[in-house]
């Protein structure tokens, strides 16, 4: 199963090769890693969407909570989040069927936000399943290029930043 | 005050009661060598910084405080590899701080350069490339903190030429602030009442014992928690000396040379107590068949180790000895006589085929020279071994009673460890009489080292059990590769010349009755000794689980009908 966790890490040169020299040394099967800046000067918060059917969800987490540079690592898969990816599609269009991409597009909240003679960017932001599903319904029309940028993920509710206690180990960070 | 950052590295081990380093010079650590003469800390010039990083990695063990080896950048730096993966796999506290080419001719394969904070990574608990001499107490001050700190183990801090020579204010800061650094955490309320409930219940219950006891120092409540439970021990490699040989209670050794009465109790246990050790595969054997009928309680400090091997019915991730001390007021008194009584015939049976009991018919044994050393000293020396058979003759033969008496390299099993090591021990505990028991291949991988023992004038004993094969290798194709003996018969220089060209008086024994004799005389004699013990060639360790095999599918020694008799 696909589990989620969430981490926030000291932004400091070399912390991304530390979690990914982790993940390869161990083997742990990872789907996506996303990185970006938090709300917290210094520190970077990276979302992992991590395969457990190998190893637990659980050793993942602790390990990489051993990594120094790692201030909380939380597991927010049974937690209610929103959880966004996004994706930009280049996709075979001739100039007849702009109109057509654009409406099936709107479904899905997309936007079209580039037109070339015979293709168009499409962009799409959502979960995991919507953004398959618009990339499914795009495919047979010539699917030139994507970029997903992978999960990211937020508690909701007024639980703070990080999902702190969420899972029952917040006591730990 | 301003210090330039070579002094700051000084001042920094100063304050953190640094009275020895293992290194070695270059041009790149050269600033910090410099500034050394004027710091009252004793530095150690070994032969090769492989060395450096084991007399550390031995000097922390035998001690408990945080080693430290110094190298320079490119090749320095990269001897030190072996050491550094030694003393992670084994959880030793250990800090190695390195020069590396001036800051702006990083990555640009300079001369010596080598980006040993990369290629260090998979095997440091944590690791710094310092630029700025702002950092340098900052760094160094964090990796202390972070080589002692819940699981130990090594922490390496790269400093650039130019940051070693750059000037700032020197401060201490009196305090470490890392949000990754967290205490350990007190055990659980509700896994120490399961931990009860379960114990309560348990008719053939056993403790499994490992580094940790030494490492939390839980010798004490370790005891009193087992006599109060009746509850036998076994204990890993590492785990060796945690619990007196002597006491009832310890059954010794467990896994893949593990006695045979060990590794079945284990296999017949209705409740293991992992205590302080990892279900590391050398000690489980088939993890499918592991321990079958029993519930498992592991008390272990890292809580990335629970759950990794064996699934356990309770968890409690805390320092051992504050574990066992909440443990023991919530534990009732029991007894199991007809489990001790069990475990007790499969140890009678084992002393039919154990070689202590064979006469040795005119040959000399390894085990029997470790036995006899054990009989001299009166196990009363820190022994250092190196890696295979004589290593597990010695947890065998060598009856430890006191914690920290063996050091020996369990995890990555590094042959060439036991002589730098010794000398660490030696520095660790100049009162204690410190002996090697080295193979004739594992010592040649680091003989030189022989001058650093005689250069710093260290009375460090050496027993070389030569039998002229790496023997534990040959051993394994003997069982499993038909007794095609590829690349495992080794040519040894004459180790009393060897030792005689070092100015090390060196002795030769080939017969039984020599040992005692020749063990006492080197005893005797101030100063370090070396003793070239020529052993039977094809001798194996028994018992053996083969790699991946059931723990209790062991291949055994062949009973000895005289001593049935």
């Amino acid at each position: 199963m696909k589990h989620t966790l969430v981490a926030r890490v000291q932004d400091q040169p070399g912390v991304l090769n530390r979690v990914a020299s982790l993940f390869r040394r161990r083997a742990f099967n990872i789907d996506s890693l996303t990185v970006g800046q938090s709300e917290t000067p210094g520190f970077s918060r990276m979302t992992f969407v991590v395969d457990a059917a190998r190893v637990p969800a659980r050793l993942v987490e602790e390990n990489l909570r051993k990594l120094i540079p790692v201030a909380d690592v939380h597991d927010v898969t049974h937690v209610p989040t929103v959880d966004r990816d996004l994706a930009l599609i280049r996709v075979s269009c001739a100039p007849g069927e702009r109109a057509e991409i654009a409406g099936l597009v709107e479904i899905f909240r997309g936007k079209v936000v580039d037109v070339a003679s015979e293709s168009v960017i499409v962009e799409v932001t959502g979960d995991a399943g919507k953004v398959d599903g618009l990339v499914e319904l795009l495919k047979p029309r010539g699917l030139l290029e994507m970029v997903r940028t992978g999960k990211v993920a937020m508690v909701r509710g007024a639980a703070a930043g990080n999902g702190n206690g969420a899972n029952g180990n917040g006591n730990r960070s | 005050m301003i210090r330039t950052g070579a002094q700051i590295v000084w001042e920094s081990l100063v304050r953190e009661g640094v009275e020895v380093v293992f290194g070695y010079p270059g041009g790149a650590i050269l600033p910090t060598y410099d500034a050394m003469l004027d710091y009252p800390i004793r530095h150690v010039l070994v032969r090769h910084e492989q060395g450096a990083a084991h007399m550390a990695d031995g000097y922390a063990r035998a001690s408990g405080r945080v080693g430290v080896a110094i190298a320079t950048s490119g090749p320095g730096a990269t001897n030190l590899v072996t050491g550094i993966a030694t003393a992670m796999l084994d959880s030793i506290p250990t800090v190695f701080i390195t020069g590396n080419v001036p800051s702006k001719l990083l990555g640009s394969d300079a001369f010596q350069e080598t980006d040993i904070t990369g290629i260090t990574l998979p095997i440091t608990k944590h690791n710094a490339l310092v630029t700025d001499v702002r950092e340098v107490a900052r760094t160094l001050r964090e990796a202390f903190a972070i080589a002692r700190a819940g699981r130990p183990g090594p922490v390496l801090v790269d400093i650039c030429k130019d940051t070693q020579q750059a000037k700032t204010e020197f401060e201490w800061p009196d305090r470490v602030d890392l949000p990754g650094l967290r205490p350990a955490p007190f055990p659980d309320p509700l896994g120490l009442e399961r931990a009860a409930e379960l114990i309560a219940k348990a008719e053939r219950p056993l403790i499994l014992a490992g580094h940790g006891v030494l490492r939390s120092g839980a010798t004490r409540v370790l005891l009193d928690f087992a006599e109060r439970t009746d509850t036998p021990i076994a204990l890993t490699l590492l785990g060796l000396g945690g619990v007196p040989a002597s006491h009832p209670l310890n059954l010794g050794m467990m896994g893949m040379h593990g006695e045979a009465y060990v590794n079945s109790a284990i296999q017949h246990a209705d409740l293991l107590l992992a205590f302080g050790m990892r279900f590391d595969d050398r000690v489980t054997g088939n993890l499918a068949t592991y321990a079958p009928h029993s519930k498992k309680i592991h008390v272990e400090i890292d809580p990335s180790e629970v759950g990794k091997n064996v699934a356990v019915d309770v968890a409690i991730v805390a320092d051992l000895r504050l574990s066992l001390e909440a443990l023991l007021p919530v534990v009732a008194q029991a007894s199991h006589p007809a489990w001790r009584e069990e475990i007790g015939r499969g140890k009678a049976e084992t002393r039919t085929r154990d070689i202590i009991h064979q006469p040795d018919g005119g040959r000399l044994y390894a085990a029997h020279v470790i036995h006899d050393l054990w009989r001299a000293t009166r196990g009363d020396a820190v022994v250092v071994t190196d890696v295979g058979q004589h290593q597990m003759w010695e947890a065998q033969y060598f009856a430890h009673e006191a914690p920290r008496s063996l050091i020996t390299s369990g995890g990555l099993g590094t042959m060439g460890f036991a002589l730098p090591a010794a000398i660490g021990a030696k520095f660790a505990r100049p009162d204690a009489e410190v002996w090697v028991i080295a193979g004739d291949g594992g010592f040649q991988m680091t003989q030189a080292e022989l001058a650093t023992l005689q250069q710093e004038q260290l009375d460090v004993k050496i027993a070389v059990v030569n039998n002229g094969y790496l023997g534990m290798v040959r051993q394994w194709q003997e069982f499993f590769y038909d007794k095609r003996y590829a690349a495992t018969p080794i040519l040894s220089p004459d180790f009393v010349k060897l030792a005689e060209a070092y100015g090390i008086p060196g002795h030769r024994v080939t017969q039984r009755a020599e040992v005692m004799d020749a063990v006492n005389r080197v005893r005797e004699t101030p100063g370090p000794g070396l003793i070239d013990f020529r052993v039977e060639k094809e001798e194996a360790v028994y018992p053996m689980v083969p790699a991946g095999a059931n723990l209790d599918a062991m291949i055994r020694r062949p009973v000895n009908e005289e001593v049935r008799a």
